[in-house]
């Protein structure tokens, strides 16, 4: 007995010790086990690789229009995708709308999140009037459809990057308020709630130390979900023709352009509606593995 | 008087619910002694778990009130405690423990993380002695390994485990009354006896009072000095534990003993007390146990039962009146 103790002990130590490991070697190990997470996950990096670097990586110039070359359909004359109504490079001008898309979906996830989730915590933490409020605005928010509150925005702030993404900001925080409130809600009735002021811990500190990092995981997953929407939505505009202005290249007014020759010239639209049916589907599928992963219940199976 | 570390004195508590008011404590008495483990039985809805939540203030603040009594605590009226002053007794001097270990602990701190908690909160303390103060009283409940637990979740630990860590996090404060809500009740027998001896032996070693919330009368035989029996927000009988066992007066603690199954016969149908505990808003005239009591005469229907004393035997109950004999 007393020889097997320390074996024992040292068996232990090497149990414990490769939970350890680092975050990030978790999540890759976690990664590779589902396909779906993994194939979201490469989409993702390769879109922010690519509007990271975007400008660098383009074939042709995408801002460069010649009459003589238009409408080639794809791999004609070195270009892969072909070109569009003015001659210029289907291909270099996706890839550089990658950016508008990223900046769009990352930028408004993190404004509408931000807002969203503090205005939620305040409602479901003090309730009262404060709640009954906050819920009615977000209500009457929630009671426009998503795409039409967007572009009324942004007809009254008027076009550009900036103002797209505070119009969708501006529509999309009260989802993560209504979920952060329900989540606040559920928290705070909790039986280690109770627990914890009973050891005698104030409420603001039970609120930041206790019920806020509960919180991150629905955030993550409601943000990493969201993202996808407002690239499509943020398409959406671009396509009816607020959003973007036209030079600059992104993937709603590529089709927006694009649609006049859905007939004679099909490769105007398909491929950039391909890349956002990608994207989407990337973030949707990284957004839904994230889910099941840091759901807490199955957590450490 | 000095003795007595804990006094509720005709506790009555109200709830609104909308317009509705309902008062699931009506007139509650009993005090605790230093070192003393008191029991609180009765079924659910006896209003064993709102008395001890108004004993560490836990009751919601907007929709309960009490609205008489007093709970004196080592001296201190506790009914109008501010919440500031409040804080520095919980987890402190009275601590609580709870019915669900499972979900007692927060799932994403860490169990050192976790009981760092009232150290930080209550004492002055380095991050050295806080970590030796864990492990010193992670090893008295009984966990192995404590030195690795410290920095485990809450999942990864069994329901026994945690409810250990709970007394733990309880004990911490080096509380003067410790009160235990079911601490056993959600887990499995040779778990809750285990449990239950390590509460024994630390209550002694402490020299702690404790409150023991429970409607398990064999936990109630193997813990309890005093106990309380409850019944629809009221007391209707305390006595000493043995003298209760052998010499029970009110018929709804007759028919909570009648109910333990036996391990030694086999009866063909398990005792039960017809009915069910009345709401408190159903309340009527007369003795609160009367519609579900096989004694009952028409003297319970119509007036509430007076408070009778033998020795330290408390029972309110028409039948200790002087017409005893000849019903029972």
């Amino acid at each position: 007995m007393s020889s097997s103790l320390p074996q024992n002990e040292q068996a232990l130590e090497n149990r414990v010790k490769p939970k350890r490991k680092s975050a990030i070697a978790t999540f890759f190990s976690n990664l590779s086990r589902s396909w779906t997470g993994l194939i979201g996950f490469i989409i993702i990096m390769t879109l922010i690789v690519i509007s990271l670097i975007g400008q660098w990586i383009t074939p042709f110039d995408p801002y460069f229009a010649e009459f003589s070359k238009k409408l080639l359909p794809p791999m004609t004359e070195g270009h892969l995708l072909g070109t569009d109504q003015l001659g210029r490079d289907i291909f270099s001008r996706i890839i550089l709308g990658a950016r508008v898309s990223v900046i769009i979906g990352l930028a408004t996830a993190l404004i509408a999140g931000l807002i969203g989730t503090i205005i939620g915590i305040i409602a479901g933490f003090f309730r009262g009037w404060i709640d009954i409020i906050l819920m009615r605005i977000v209500d009457v928010t929630l009671s426009f459809p998503f795409i039409l509150l967007v572009l009324v925005i942004n007809a009254i702030i008027g076009a550009g990057l900036r103002n797209i993404i505070i119009s969708l900001a501006v529509g999309g925080w009260v989802i993560f308020a209504r979920v952060i409130r329900s989540e606040v809600l559920a928290l705070r009735e909790k039986e280690f709630i109770t627990a914890c002021i009973a050891t005698g811990v104030s409420r603001f500190e039970i609120l930041i130390k206790h019920i806020v990092p509960n919180l991150f995981t629905p955030i993550i997953i409601l943000a990493s979900l969201q993202i996808g929407t407002y690239i499509i939505a943020e398409a959406s505009i671009s396509f009816l023709g607020f959003g973007v202005a036209p030079p600059t290249p992104a993937w709603g007014n590529m089709l927006n352009e694009g649609k006049d020759y859905i007939f004679s010239s099909w490769w105007l639209i398909t491929f950039p509606g391909l890349a956002i049916v990608i994207t989407a589907l990337g973030v949707n599928l990284f957004g839904d593995w994230l889910r099941d992963t840091l759901d807490p219940e199955l957590k450490g199976e | 008087m000095s003795d007595t570390i804990l006094k509720v004195k005709d506790l009555k508590i109200q709830f609104k619910t909308g317009k509705k008011t309902v008062q699931p404590i009506r007139g509650v008495d009993f005090s605790i002694k230093k070192g003393e483990t008191l029991g609180v039985v009765g079924e659910s809805g006896s209003g064993k778990s709102v008395t001890s939540l108004a004993v560490m203030g836990l009751l919601p603040e907007k929709t309960s009130e009490i609205i008489s009594g007093e709970i004196v605590f080592d001296g201190k009226d506790l009914t109008n405690l501010k919440e500031k002053h409040f804080r520095k007794l919980r987890g402190n001097d009275i601590s609580m423990i709870f019915q669900e270990p499972m979900t007692s602990l927060n799932p994403v701190f860490t169990i050192g993380e976790q009981l760092s908690e009232p150290l930080k909160q209550h004492k002055k303390m380095s991050k050295k002695e806080i970590e030796t103060a864990i492990i010193a009283v992670l090893t008295q409940v009984g966990i192995p390994r404590a030195e690795q637990i410290i920095h485990e979740y809450p999942h990864q630990l069994s329901g026994g485990m945690r409810q250990r860590v709970m007394i733990s996090l309880a004990l911490l404060g080096q509380p003067k009354l410790m009160i235990a809500d079911e601490p056993t009740t959600a887990l499995d027998v040779t778990i809750q006896a285990q449990i239950l001896k390590l509460m024994k032996d630390i209550k002694k070693q402490h020299d702690m009072s404790l409150l023991l919330i429970t409607h398990d009368l064999g936990v109630v035989a193997e813990m309890c000095d005093r106990v309380v029996v409850m019944y629809a927000g009221e007391i209707v009988e305390v006595a000493e534990v043995k003298e209760l066992f052998d010499n029970p007066l009110h018929p709804y603690t007759r028919g909570l003993i009648e109910s333990l199954p036996s391990k030694n016969t086999r009866k063909n149908r398990l005792y039960s007390i017809k009915g069910q505990v009345p709401k408190p808003n159903e309340i009527t005239k007369g003795c609160i146990f009367a519609n579900r009591c096989p004694f009952a005469f028409s003297k319970c229907f119509e007036e509430t039962p007076p408070v009778q004393h033998t020795g330290n035997h408390m029972s309110k109950c028409w039948l200790q009146d002087s017409n005893k004999d000849e019903v029972s």
